[in-house]
């Protein structure tokens, strides 16, 4: 059999975390009573007009710099029209031709995704159909989503889940989305085609019905099945919408496209052009973060291991502190230990760098023990103290005085001079022996490295 | 019949009482007129009874019924509206209340505005005052008539290709359409979204300044009004100084020769009062409705879509929703509405969008472009306001083509997005006719300072005031 190459594109809309609809006040909610949160704006009553959240425009640009897009100061809005019940007005308000952001990319395991566009579009409500009649829920009805297109650079289903998987990363790290797909905050609908020969493609169909991203891996694996077995037959793929079913697991026709639906699409004239001015793009900027697979990266050549790396990275609160102690610091090793090690088994609570930088200097410098750091790190998080006061507080910090060291040996070798002979003729286990008689008498606050140096230090003196 | 402003000193010194004022308007409702759809005798003796100081204190307005009114039914002269009753007032309507201003009832228009007679309305055709056998003209008729019958001192009417200043001019009244963006259209049902523009029917120039005042300005519901400041509308006083009046040939072709010599009458009177006239050229003005019609119709086509039978109004069951909407979509609207809606689709279509909607687009800012260029040379045009007098009822209803006729002297300032009045010029015979001034961007003060200073030189003055009042 030939060998297929496979061609995937896919299209995200992703709901934008804003608190209020796109182009009205009514609030944005999951799961509240049906047609409660909606307005005449939103229902599309005669004489409505729209008017523009702020806040999802500036959500879709942040999307835009997160994928590395350029972002257009002028974009305009476009309507949609087609006939649905849940589209109170009768066509969508969408972006079509001028798009807030075209030309970006996203790496996915190494490899660049190419973003063809982001653009800020309008949800439409939500249908329930029973058995005798069809309900409208118009609580979706206006929420802000943004659509991401990629350009067809993703050539296997598994390459398909690793961009998901990325973008939702990124989209819920940069706190443009939740994203969560069981609430249908993030949608998306592949598109895939096979073909024999290389840079040739056959005929797309467009998946949907996709609410997992095991759905996306198996009903895309359904298609490529599907596809190359229609070649193979000899027949034509012809251009469709294709289902997928959770229960069987495989694809079916839904809908063959004997034409390319007409939306009839025109600028919005009830919205003026969109301009956005670059000192707000240059503001927004600053509020872009790297991206997580970038700080993964950064970690790995700090001398991090892959795995380590990966798990600072990925989230938010240990990405943020983990560079912020380390700007105070350095030690990049050492810091991600007490990260992976102590921090994150208290559940990763709000801490500053500055405290938590201090602290592990402190240990570094063996003013306190390893010991005692896990202690003020527990004890920083409950009090918001400084590691300083809290050291002073519980008296934990070290004697490293040599002097005081010295006296508390002297004392402890002439306590026990039986002890002291049988370690001076060879006993090295009372070597520990004197070790725990110093710690004790010190209680606890020598450093024990420089304990036994001293020791192993006098006890040829002595 | 009195100004806003007499009505104001009357109630001052309690000579007549709002509430007298109102019955007496009421009792002017002529049925057989039919310029009302819904009369809101209680909601306007409600009115009344407020206590407020605002300008419009105690004034019949009458509002076309396109134009939301909370809790009054909006029907948009279409029974695809059949008992749909809005929750919200549009940004005007809350305006005029704060203003103390009081509404009569909800006026006749063509179907969704879409007609220069008021005969296409499924609640039947609205009559001319003056000649119960001719048109009021429209789509805003049932608001001039309603003023013009004396039972309303002033009126809202909407614009999108002449819909007020046509019945202004067949009805012996001054219509002004705003400059777009003057006026919120929030709660105004939209026809053509980036024409239609709510526009004031009233007796004298100074009146619509004053309604204007109240209406005019920012609102953050519409996201195309303008925040440019407002001005003292109703302080017509002075008469603006060193300016230039231009005649474009273009617009005094094809007229009748009456309306014709009318106008140039007005022209003669404002020469008098020292102000210089100068012929100019506007080549696109034969552009103007074809253009005007692939816009409008475009945007009505989508803005029309929402009747749908789902949410509100008519519902027809069918076997399945898209059965539904057809039927109901199919009884809902009459024909002159359902063909601009299947050609608005078709200038839409992918096959036709560049060759018809696009291509009426670019020649809109052609015709943008040439306004702006003339009037670097002068300061307003002044145009016959409609090509004829009031055309008979009947004449035109199955003749699409000759029913726009009347829009080639008033769409072009719709297109370019300036503003435009219309005012008596005198009569012809015993039907009163229009003159038309179109301005500058944000210039409403200054065609309604011309028109008032018309009003106060013409000789025929008193001729049309005299109707009035009869």
């Amino acid at each position: 059999m030939v060998e297929y190459k496979t061609t995937i594109g896919i299209e995200v809309h992703a709901q934008l975390k804003t608190l209020t609809k796109l182009f009205c006040g009514c609030p944005v909610s999951f799961g509240e009573g049906a047609n409660t949160n909606v307005c005449s704006v939103c229902l599309g009553l005669p004489g409505v007009l729209p008017s523009l959240n702020k806040k999802a425009v500036e959500l879709a640009i942040k999307a835009g710099l997160a994928l590395d897009c350029k972002i257009h100061t002028k974009s305009i809005f476009a309507r949609k029209n087609y006939f649905y019940p849940d589209l109170p007005k009768g066509y969508q308000i969408t972006q079509y031709r001028f798009p807030i952001a075209t030309g970006g990319k996203i790496l996915v395991e190494g490899r660049e995704i190419r973003i063809k566009r982001v653009h800020l579009e309008e949800e439409s409500a939500k249908s329930i159909h029973e058995k005798d009649k069809s309900l409208i829920d118009y609580n979706r009805s206006g929420i802000p989503l943004i659509e991401i297109v990629t350009e067809p650079d993703i050539d296997s289903p598994d390459m398909a889940v690793a961009y998901l998987k990325t973008l939702q990363k990124i989209l819920q790290f940069e706190n443009i989305s939740d994203a969560v797909m069981a609430r249908a905050e993030f949608r998306c609908e592949p598109n895939i085609s096979v073909s024999k020969e290389k840079g040739i493609l056959g005929t797309r169909t467009e998946v949907k019905n996709l609410n997992s991203f095991k759905a996306v891996k198996k009903s895309l694996l359904s298609e490529i099945r599907r596809q190359t077995e229609t070649l193979e037959k000899g027949k034509t793929v012809e251009q469709a919408t294709i289902h997928y079913s959770e229960e069987t697991q495989k694809t079916w026709v839904a809908r063959i496209k004997e034409e390319s639906s007409d939306y009839r699409y025109f600028p919005e004239p009830d919205l003026p052009p969109l301009l956005i001015s670059q000192t707000w793009i240059d503001e927004i900027k600053t509020t872009v973060g790297e991206l997580p697979v970038q700080k993964k990266e950064k970690y790995v050549e700090l001398g991090l291991n892959e795995k380590d790396a990966k798990t600072i990275s990925s989230s938010t609160t240990t990405s943020r502190l983990f560079e912020g102690i380390l700007k105070i610091i350095g030690e990049p090793i050492e810091v991600s230990k007490w990260i992976l090690r102590d921090y994150r088994s208290l559940g990763e609570p709000d801490i500053s760098a500055e405290n938590f930088a201090e602290m592990i200097k402190m240990v570094l410098e063996g003013k306190i023990s390893r010991n005692a750091g896990a202690e003020v790190l527990a004890e920083m998080v409950k009090t918001k103290k400084a590691p300083k006061q809290i050291v002073e507080e519980k008296n934990l910090s070290q004697i490293s005085d040599t002097n005081a060291l010295e006296r508390a040996i002297r004392e402890v070798f002439e306590e026990n001079p039986d002890e002291l002979t049988r370690l001076k003729n060879g006993e090295k286990k009372l070597f520990g022996f004197f070790v725990g008689q110093v710690m004790k008498k010190t209680g606890g606050k020598a450093d024990p490295k420089e304990v036994s140096r001293i020791i192993s230090e006098y006890e040829k003196k002595y | 019949m009195k100004t806003i402003l007499e009505y104001r000193e009357q109630f001052k010194k309690e000579e007549i009482t709002p509430l007298d004022l109102l019955e007496k308007s009421l009792e002017k409702i002529d049925p057989s007129l039919n310029a009302y759809i819904t009369v809101t005798e209680e909601l306007a003796r409600k009115g009344v009874k407020k206590n407020t100081k605002g300008i419009l204190k105690g004034i019949p307005i009458a509002i076309k019924d396109n134009i939301n009114i909370k809790g009054i039914p909006t029907t948009c002269a279409s029974n695809v509206l059949k008992g749909f009753i809005p929750p919200f007032s549009a940004t005007v309507i809350e305006r005029i209340q704060r203003s103390g201003g009081i509404f009569t009832g909800k006026t006749n228009l063509d179907e969704f505005g879409m007609g220069s007679s008021t005969e296409r309305s499924y609640y039947g055709p609205t009559k001319n005052p003056y000649d119960l056998t001719k048109v009021p003209g429209g789509s805003s008729g049932g608001s001039a008539a309603a003023v013009a019958s004396g039972s309303a001192v002033i009126s809202l009417g909407s614009d999108t290709g002449g819909s007020v200043r046509q019945p202004a001019s067949y009805c012996g009244l001054v219509g002004l359409k705003p400059t777009y963006g003057r006026v919120s259209r929030y709660g105004l049902v939209a026809f053509g979204s980036s024409l239609d523009q709510i526009g004031i029917i009233g007796r004298n120039a100074e009146d619509v300044g004053v309604l204007l005042e109240v209406i005019a300005g920012y609102d953050p519901k519409d996201s195309t009004s303008s925040k440019k400041e407002i001005e003292d509308y109703s302080n017509l006083r002075e008469t603006p100084k060193n300016i230039k009046i231009g005649i474009p040939e273009e617009y005094f072709k094809q007229i009748d020769t009456e309306v014709h010599s009318r106008v140039m009458e007005i022209k003669k009177a404002i020469e008098k009062e020292g102000i210089s006239f100068k012929p100019v050229s506007l080549p696109t003005t034969g552009y103007i409705i074809p253009t005007y019609q692939v816009i409008s119709y475009a945007e009505a086509s989508s803005n029309l879509a929402r009747y749908d039978g789902v949410r509100y109004g008519l519902r027809k069951d069918g076997e399945d929703f898209h059965d539904t909407i057809r039927k109901s979509r199919n009884e809902g609207f009459l024909p002159e509405v359902k063909r601009r809606i299947l050609i608005g689709s078709f200038v839409l279509s992918s096959e036709a969008i560049a060759e018809y909607y696009e291509r009426a687009d670019l020649i809109r800012r052609l015709i943008t472009q040439e306004f702006n260029d003339v009037f670097k040379e002068v300061d307003y045009l002044l145009t016959p306001a409609t090509p004829t007098p009031a055309f008979p009822i009947g004449e035109r209803t199955d003749d699409p083509i000759r029913m726009h006729v009347p829009d080639r002297m008033t769409a072009g300032a719709n297109l370019a997005g300036i503003p435009a009045v219309a005012a008596p010029a005198g009569m012809i015979g015993k039907l009163p006719i229009g003159y038309q001034l179109i301005g500058k961007p944000f210039d409403e003060k200054g065609l309604l300072s011309i028109v008032r200073l018309v009003e106060k030189i013409a000789p025929f003055q008193g001729f049309i005031k005299e109707a009035q009042d009869g």
